[in-house]
């Protein structure tokens, strides 16, 4: 395992609030290990410490309680200065009294690098990030992609062990954002340097990091690669937040390891796995099912499992129903929503509750299609239920 | 659902859509006149404002000694002012350009000591109250506007009664005997100028980004580079333009002067009030104008430099 860059233990920051009566937890007890090279993201939503999280870790704010390491060294009152990580802002932050050039220039002008010195690897440092040319201008006369590239390089330039970016990408429009993201992400492989971003889109976490910590409430809810966090939440609001899930209530009917019979209603059990949490035969939970994973075929009819390839319904589900742990029930269409790159259907499902199923759309739009009110076969492999307790 | 059906039916049933004709012109009527009235108004202020402005510019040009009669176009009181010579009077005896002039340095000596002063005083009251975190910082935010507000005649009369007070206390301490002079009246402007020039770069300080001053720590600056380096250079415009306005406060000052000033201190509003005396001489036209004029290009300098840094942001 390679080694640790920025490790935080049981670090909790407080604020008091203005009035002085009550105090915030704005980061409750975080616990997390870096490793060096590493694009590690902080995910959640406004409000939840990730950003007080790399403050802290920048020396803008002070912990309240725990520890803050940098390759193995304690930070606690160090200011900014004096640490070596170097931050991009959300809003960039760039002097609008300097040239871009001179912007680069500032962190090895601190530094005390010869002037001729500093000029060459700011330079070197805009070359990286691709914006030569725009040397003499000021900030103000870039664009917001510009902008953010002088930001990185004004960064990259001071050599810093960790680079900390603040919703780096917020201010930027879509495309120009999904560019950016594949670009960073081969920059950070490149360079070899941890990245510490901090992030409310799911979207972007999942792009970029190599390890994403899920945060809310000023507390760490699951830190894993982004397979684990999509596969396996370990929470409701791991799984709420990163893409789309169904949740369905369901009664535990039995357990055998790490499987688990579950009932929708008393005609119908499916399965599902339970990961690391000790279930009990009768016990109350809540299933999480992504829509992609639940496939869709007629009543009856014929079904094409391949392209030319066709079996009766009847077929179909006796070959389905051979292969291990799959669940097969019976739900009617409440309504269709087509969507171009697939179709969204919410089906009413044994016990009376809804969950949507996301078809892609492979061939025609004709070809497939399931209206309201018609009824529907769901099938999906065992694995993908998961139970959460949390 | 039942709520959904009522407001289709609601819907379905409402009336066929018509003109109020009359109401119509009516309301385009009431927007004629709100037009006119926004093109007049400017017209009727700045009249009030500038009428008697432009008055006393016309007659500082005017060739008899009437003030209110036009007799022809001369430069004559401006030529008199500089050539010791006033028209008639009993103030004609004691008017001397040299007296004048002294007037005018006296006004200029006051002017940069006190602008210096609120400047250095009201910058580091508006870091303060911007960046600083200390209790009772939203009352001292809310007194910053006292002077501003209260009388120009009260704070006359305070300093006055102040200084009173402590020269006779370190007249009874040290037997030393100080008077009023250059010294009591720059205090004096000082104790007004800090609250402009404290409000105009509060304004700036606090437009400017407070993540520049994290950025300059995060690169390696400490506190004191990062603000030499960043927040002076981003508050210079503000600076510059307090600076500008408690000076030419000073410069216009007459009320606080007159009660702070010595023998020998006069300023150039005290030496015209001098003049005035018994009755208006002609000169005082040219003199007032030519303050104007100083004036009105300190203000617009200072003016630009708060523009501009509204149009750069």
């Amino acid at each position: 395992m390679a080694a640790i860059d920025v490790e935080l233990k049981n670090v909790v920051k407080e604020f008091t609030a203005r009035n002085r009566e009550g105090i915030t937890r704005a980061v409750d007890n975080v616990s997390l290990q870096i490793h060096q090279g590493e694009f590690f993201a902080l995910l959640g939503p406004s409000g939840c410490g990730k950003t007080t999280t790399l403050r802290m870790i920048a020396g803008f704010e002070d912990s309240t309680a725990g520890e803050i390491l940098i390759r193995g060294k304690a930070v606690q009152h160090v200011p900014p200065f004096h640490r070596p990580v170097n931050t991009v802002f959300q809003d960039y932050a760039l002097f609008p009294h300097m040239t871009v050039l001179k912007n680069v220039m500032f962190g090895l002008e601190m530094e005390g690098v010869p002037r001729r010195e500093a000029e060459q690897r700011a330079r070197e440092a805009l070359q990286l990030v691709r914006l030569p040319n725009v040397e003499d201008r000021k900030p103000r006369q870039l664009s917001g992609g510009q902008q953010q590239r002088v930001a990185l390089a004004r960064a990259l330039v001071k050599r810093p062990v960790v680079l900390l970016l603040d919703e780096p990408l917020g201010a930027l429009d879509l495309k120009l954002r999904q560019a950016l993201q594949y670009e960073l992400k081969a920059m950070q492989k490149s360079l070899g340097i941890t990245f510490i971003f901090v992030t409310h889109d799911q979207e972007e976490a999942m792009t970029m990091a190599d390890r994403i910590a899920v945060m809310d409430q000023g507390k760490v809810l699951q830190v894993g690669t982004p397979d684990e966090i999509y596969e396996s939440p370990n929470s409701k609001f791991v799984a709420d937040f990163i893409g789309e899930t169904n949740f369905v209530q369901a009664e535990v009917a039995g357990v055998s390891g790490e499987w688990v019979d579950v009932r929708l209603d008393e005609n119908c059990i499916v399965k599902a796995v339970t990961g690391d949490q000790s279930v009990s035969v009768g016990q109350k939970v809540t299933l999480a099912l992504r829509p992609e994973k639940i496939n869709l075929f007629p009543v009856k009819g014929v079904v094409e499992y391949e392209e030319g390839s066709t079996e009766t319904t009847e077929e179909y589900m006796r070959s389905l129903l051979k292969v291990p742990n799959m669940n097969l029930i019976r739900g009617r269409v409440r309504q269709a929503i087509y969507i171009g790159t697939d179709t969204r259907y919410i089906i009413r499902i044994p016990g009376d509750q809804d969950v949507v199923a996301r078809v892609q759309n492979f061939g025609l739009r004709s070809d497939t299609f399931f209206d309201d009110g018609q009824e529907v076969n769901l099938y999906w492999n065992g694995e993908n239920t998961r139970i959460l307790l949390q | 659902m039942a709520d959904q059906a009522a407001f289709v039916s609601r819907q379905a049933a409402r009336q066929p859509f018509e003109i109020n004709q009359r109401q119509v012109q009516l309301d385009l009527w009431v927007r004629r006149i709100g037009k006119i009235g926004l093109l007049l108004n400017p017209v009727f202020a700045y009249f009030f404002l500038w009428a008697p402005i432009i008055v006393l510019i016309v007659f500082s040009f005017n060739a008899g000694r009437s003030v209110s009669t036009w007799e022809g176009f001369s430069t004559q009181w401006y030529q008199n002012i500089f050539s010791n010579t006033i028209a008639g009077g009993t103030e004609a005896a004691r008017f001397t350009t040299e007296n004048m002039l002294g007037a005018v340095r006296n006004s200029v000596i006051v002017g940069v000591g006190s602008t210096l002063l609120s400047t250095i005083i009201g910058t580091m009251v508006a870091l303060s109250l911007v960046r600083g975190r200390f209790p009772g910082k939203k009352i001292i935010d809310s007194l910053l506007y006292l002077p501003v507000v209260i009388p120009e005649i009260t704070q006359a009369i305070s300093l006055a009664i102040f200084f009173k007070v402590v020269f006779d206390f370190v007249k009874l301490q040290t037997g030393l005997n100080p008077t009023t002079g250059f010294g009591t009246i720059i205090i004096g402007h000082v104790a007004f100028s800090i609250s402009y020039v404290a409000i105009v770069v509060r304004a700036r300080l606090a437009d400017m980004n407070p993540r520049l001053e994290e950025a300059a720590r995060d690169l390696g600056a400490n506190e004191w580079r990062t603000f030499w380096r960043i927040t002076f250079p981003l508050i210079l415009p503000g600076v510059i333009a307090g600076a500008l306005l408690a000076f030419t406060l000073s410069l216009d000052d007459f009320v606080i002067t007159f009660f702070t000033s010595g023998i020998g201190t006069s300023t150039l509003p005290l030496f015209v009030y001098g003049m005035l005396k018994t009755r208006v001489p002609p000169e005082i036209n040219a003199i007032s104008t030519l303050m104007l004029v100083a004036s009105t290009v300190l203000v617009a300098i200072s003016l630009g430099l708060q523009g501009r840094n509204a149009a750069r942001r």
